[in-house]
């Protein structure tokens, strides 16, 4: 696999002042929202064969960042978590494991020693949203603090926000240079999500300068949203994130990660994803590594439409764990 | 040398009518001329006998003229349409002297002629700005775009001007054509061509920009027949023609497809006009714009 | 540059839409005055569909004897259906606007099957634009003194109308509607390689309760629409196809009294400006030139690219139609169907033949073509200039022609040469800039930043020999009232 590393590309310089970022970022190609929205929704006209839909299932599970994010989260429910994580159908160990599990700093052990409990160790990631998540409202020191704490404490996979505020108000660089002393914060050893909380950007242009903002500075994957404001994944902010992972590969070399999270929870949402980045980013995207879904309830209905495919009767929620 | 002199009345100058081409005012190619008698069989002057390259040579200004008024703004081209107007009510009285001479009128019936003539200039001058909002519109498409129709001028008209009215109806059929922005290539009334090539007189001296109207005269089936076949011609009004040759020039007419305004009976050029000899020659621009949302943005914490 | 391979494992289905849902009888007739009849001559014809050269049906072949008839009737009916009131004459639009949205599954199979588009196509556009249309023009039967052609228009009489064969059952809607909505009759004569949804609709007027010879349907060839426009008790033609047939059918109705509308070809120009949306307009140019197969009047056929983002646009264009999945057409998934016809097919073949002999260059997507059936691979010829044959002719089939430009000036000189002007797009982010070239084309519809967009409330039609006269909209009742 391509390496992510933030090393020397032919965009290198863009990134050298204020100025020539703002100039690059804003010399990207524009965004026509209804031609975006309409072919989007085109994709999601396709349907897949029954044969390839157990694939995609199975594909759509392994690359589920099985998340709970609350107030309320407890070592229970973060355990039970990823006991589900690792083996997310009890009737059905043939049922991959999902990608990561994704909590608060402070729960990055307990999900790291449940994982190992259900024998997932090394295979089902934990990842930690940092940086003061969800709003990123503060000051540096502490999301850098936020971040190393998530990566003494075990986190394969770091999602941190970006200073939507520094965005919107045109400081590029001061995004930018957040980014990479969090992704430097991050060693070597966890690989970094940037999410844009798309909502909050609100253009889609903005959310391809974001894009670019992120991978120049050094993104592992590119992420939506939170999951906490009122507009999270979309069927078309993921496609022209996809876009833009897809240029820049064909800019730099560089392959980027994208992560959709929010909002998609049924099994056809799912699938109309995976055609996006079948059609979009290509087939390498279509990999746990190269893409994730950030969900929780999705897992359920993964999961019921998977027992369909096995046995030709509907499911129902009771032959499904409660999370 | 004797010191009387014989008392004579003064000889009268004579006018050499011309074509309107481009502005100027040529002589025919041909070099030819035909008589042009009043009503009563008495000769009232040569006029030229415009030939086929002077019908093309028409269409050429016609066509160079085009864009600069088509392009220019229809509050100019109205501002213009009135000082023709004004142009005319200051030669009323030679005009209603040709029309009589022309149409066998009485005095009082040629200055009722003059008069709507100028009048129907002051009612096309005031169309220029409003036809686009009556004809064009906004369309309600179900879906994220902004739609609008809008008139344009369909480019050269060939105006094969009407035969027995030969002021009023020449200018009946003129002034709707240029007053949306084509340009046009008239062909005046053959038998009665004097009050036309004055006409171009007037605007050649009222800021109608040259090449816009051009003005021939001579014989209407030999002029008519190059531009009904010419492919510069976008469309062609067939007033003054009659049935044989508007049928001839319709099929000559559709090697490239004009638009075709065939003869229609009219009782009384006084009456109030219509828009019909204005949409006649209008193309009809539809625009799509994408319009999308604002954005799609929600903080809930 | 490096084109992404499908996945194999992730395969899209045979998605096939059910042909079971559309029963197509062995044989059909000439519908006159409400009445499913044999021609006079008897002679028929096979109606095969595109994709796989099956016969799907036997079909009546209108000759002169039927004209006559047709016209009769629908003289006969012109009387009582024009006295009807306008509320009535909209109710009956109203049923038929819903028949079509019922039957629309029905209709789209039936689409698909005879003309060779996909189901994708037939299904999200041409059947909902159908419905609608009948809907839009049926409230205008009681409103028409509203319309802006004066307080009292009337209907013209008996309406000949002759159709092609790319939107079959929409552009018998196109003509339909505004003619029955204006109190008018109509005989219309569909295309001879796709009469069925013209016959199935004559159905859905019988189900309607549509009175009889209001609407008649003569499956034919051009002989059969040839002595429709001529003949003499027809007081309205309404043509859409070629440009040839149409000047034809100008010099047939010259010197009569018959109001005539034609909607012709094109040679529809794409111009993308070097700060367009990129992907949105590779979108819009895949949308341009092979929705339908290219077979679309106002096809966006020139590609006029800025000479500045010309190599980073089509390496765009070239991934993006690779990913474009040619094959049966009944299959939810295609994106490409059949090309209609075996003829249309040697044309297509023969121009692009000719634009690699004189120098352009030829590429298209790795694409397997299916062994029965009429097809043609999306192709592309770049290194096109307004010299080739290509870049000047109408070639109603998935050809795109690459040409650049370096100046808005120039781009809007190179669009407008053409004795067409039906089409055009404009692909920039600059407000102004789409104003002021929309401004300067010389083309009936313009879309900027997206590309063959239907509504049947916005006018369609052309410029110069794109033809004359408005189909959709308060412009498209024109032409059927007479208006002065």
């Amino acid at each position: 696999m391509p390496t992510t590393a933030p090393t020397a590309h032919a965009l290198s310089d863009v990134t050298a002042s204020d100025g020539s970022l703002r100039r690059f970022l804003h010399g990207l190609p524009g965004v026509d929202a209804v031609g975006l929205e309409a072919r989007a929704a085109s994709l999601g006209t396709r349907s897949i064969k029954t044969t390839a839909k157990a694939y995609a299932i199975d594909l759509a599970i392994s690359m589920v960042d099985l998340t709970t994010l609350e107030g309320a989260d407890t070592p229970g429910k973060v355990r039970a978590l990823g006991a589900k994580a690792v083996h997310p159908d009890p009737t059905d160990r043939s049922a991959p494991a999902t990608a990561a599990v994704c909590v608060y700093p402070d729960l990055v052990g307990v999900a790291k020693e449940a994982i190992a409990a259900a024998g997932g160790a090394g295979k089902v990631k934990v990842a930690s949203v940092a940086t003061a998540f969800p709003a990123g409202r503060a000051p540096l020191e502490v999301k850098l603090a936020d971040v190393r704490a998530a990566v003494a404490a075990g986190a394969d996979e770091v999602d941190m926000v970006i200073d939507r505020g520094a965005f919107l108000a045109g400081r590029y660089l001061k995004v930018y240079d957040e980014v990479r002393a969090v992704k430097e914060a991050c060693g070597t050893s966890a690989r970094l999500k940037v999410i844009f909380e798309t909502g909050e950007l609100s253009t889609y242009d903005n959310i391809r300068r974001a894009s670019w903002l992120g991978m120049l500075a050094g993104a592992d994957f590119i992420k939506t949203s939170t999951g906490k404001v009122a507009v999270n994944a979309t069927p078309a902010n993921t496609l022209l994130m996809l876009e833009a992972v897809r240029d820049f590969r064909a800019a730099t070399g560089v392959q980027v990660g994208v992560k959709p999270a929010g909002g998609i929870r049924t099994s056809k949402d799912a699938v109309k994803f995976l055609v996006l980045v079948n059609e979009t980013a290509g087939e390498g995207w279509l990999d746990p590594h190269w893409f994730r879904f950030g969900a929780s309830s999705l897992l359920n209905d993964l999961l019921m439409q998977r027992q369909k495919l096995a046995t030709g009767r509907y499911s129902g929620p009771d032959y499904v764990t409660v999370d | 040398m004797s010191d009387k002199t014989v008392k004579t009345e003064r000889l009268s100058v004579f006018k050499t009518y011309k074509l309107y081409i481009g502005g100027k005012f040529p002589r025919s190619e041909s070099g030819r001329v035909y008589e042009v008698s009043d009503s009563t069989g008495n000769w009232l002057a040569n006029a030229p006998q415009a030939s086929r390259k002077d019908a093309r040579d028409a269409v050429v200004a016609a066509r160079k003229a085009f864009g600069g008024w088509s392009g220019a703004t229809a509050y100019n081209r109205g501002q213009v349409l009135y000082r023709v107007a004004e142009m005319l009510e200051g030669r009323r009285e030679q005009f209603v002297n040709e029309v009589a001479a022309a149409e066998g009128l009485s005095k009082a019936k040629a200055a009722a002629v003059v008069d709507a003539t100028v009048d129907r200039w002051v009612w096309y001058a005031g169309w220029t700005d409003k036809i686009v909002q009556v004809v064009g519109g906004a369309n309600p498409v179900a879906g994220p775009f902004f739609n609008l129709s809008t008139p344009e001028p369909t480019g050269v008209v060939a105006v094969v001007a009407p035969q027995e009215s030969s002021f009023l109806g020449l200018v009946s059929v003129v002034a709707p054509v240029i007053a949306t922005g084509n340009t046009a290539v008239v062909v005046a009334s053959e038998k009665a061509p004097l009050p036309a090539l004055s006409l171009a007189e007037v605007l050649a001296t009222s800021d109608v920009p040259g090449g816009v109207v051009n003005v021939l005269s001579g014989r209407t089936a030999q002029i008519a027949a190059p531009l009904a076949a010419h492919q510069d011609v976008n469309a062609i009004d067939l007033a003054g023609a009659d049935e044989a040759l508007a049928k001839e020039l319709e099929i000559a007419a559709a090697d490239n497809l004009k638009r075709v305004l065939r003869p229609q009976p009219v009782d009384d050029w006084f009456a109030t006009p219509g828009i019909d000899r204005m949409t006649a020659f209008l193309e009809t621009k539809t625009v799509w714009h994408t319009t999308g949302a604002l954005g799609a943005a929600g903080s809930s914490y | 540059m490096t084109i992404e391979k499908r996945s194999s494992a992730f395969e899209y289905a045979p998605a096939p839409e059910s042909r079971a849902i559309v029963d197509i009888a062995p044989s059909y007739g000439l519908f006159i005055d409400g009445e499913f009849t044999e021609a006079v001559e008897g002679k028929v014809f096979k109606t095969v569909s595109p994709s796989t050269e099956e016969v799907l049906s036997e079909v009546a072949r209108a000759g002169q004897a039927d004209v006559d008839r047709a016209v009769k009737a629908a003289r006969k009916a012109f009387g009582t259906w024009s006295a009807l009131p306008g509320s009535e004459r909209a109710k009956y639009l109203f049923r038929i606007a819903r028949l079509i949205q019922e039957r629309s599954r029905e209709l789209a199979v039936l689409e698909t099957l005879d003309n060779g588009k996909p189901i994708r196509e037939t299904r999200d556009t041409d059947l909902p634009l159908v419905a609608a249309h009948f809907f839009y023009y049926a409230g205008w039967a009681d409103k028409l003194e509203y319309a802006g052609f004066g307080p009292d228009p009337r209907p013209l009489g008996v309406a000949g109308q002759v159709i092609p064969w790319n939107f079959p059952l929409l552009m018998l809607a196109w003509k339909v509607a505004p003619a029955l909505a204006a109190g008018n009759t109509v005989v219309l004569k569909p295309a001879e390689t796709t009469p069925l949804s013209a016959l199935f609709f004559a159905d859905i007027c019988r189900q309607a309760g549509l009175p009889k010879g209001v609407v008649n349907i003569l499956p034919g060839y051009g002989d059969a629409g040839a002595a429709l426009v001529a003949h003499p008790d027809v007081d309205k033609v309404a043509f859409t196809g070629s440009t040839a047939v149409g000047k034809q059918i100008a010099r047939t109705v010259a010197g009569t009294k018959k109001k005539l509308t034609l909607e012709l070809g094109g040679k529809g120009a794409n111009i993308v400006f070097d700060d367009a949306p990129l992907d949105q307009a590779v979108e819009g140019i895949v949308n341009g030139i092979f929705f339908n197969q290219g077979q679309v009047c106002c096809a966006g056929s020139r590609l006029l690219v800025q000479e500045s983002v010309h190599d980073e646009l089509l390496d765009a264009l070239k991934r993006r139609l690779s990913t474009l999945r040619l094959g049966d057409p009944l299959d939810k998934n295609t994106d490409i169907g059949a090309i209609n016809s075996a003829e249309q097919l040697a044309r297509i073949t023969a121009l692009a033949e000719q634009g690699e002999a004189e120098g352009a260059e030829r590429w298209s997507p790795e694409c397997e073509l299916p062994e029965s059936g009429y097809w043609f691979a999306p192709t592309v010829f770049t290194n096109v200039t307004q010299a080739h044959t290509i870049a000047r002719e109408e070639i109603f089939g998935p050809v795109l022609s690459v040409l650049t430009f370096r100046t808005p000036d120039e781009a809007v000189a190179k669009a407008n040469n053409t004795p067409y002007g039906l089409s055009a797009g404009i692909w920039t982010e600059k407000g102004s800039r789409i104003l002021a070239v929309a401004n300067k084309l010389r083309a009936g519809v313009v879309w900027s930043n997206t590309f063959n967009k239907f509504d049947p409330t916005s006018p369609f039609g052309g410029y110069k020999e794109s033809g004359f006269g408005r189909e959709g909209g308060r412009h498209g009742l024109e032409a059927y009232l007479d208006v002065r």
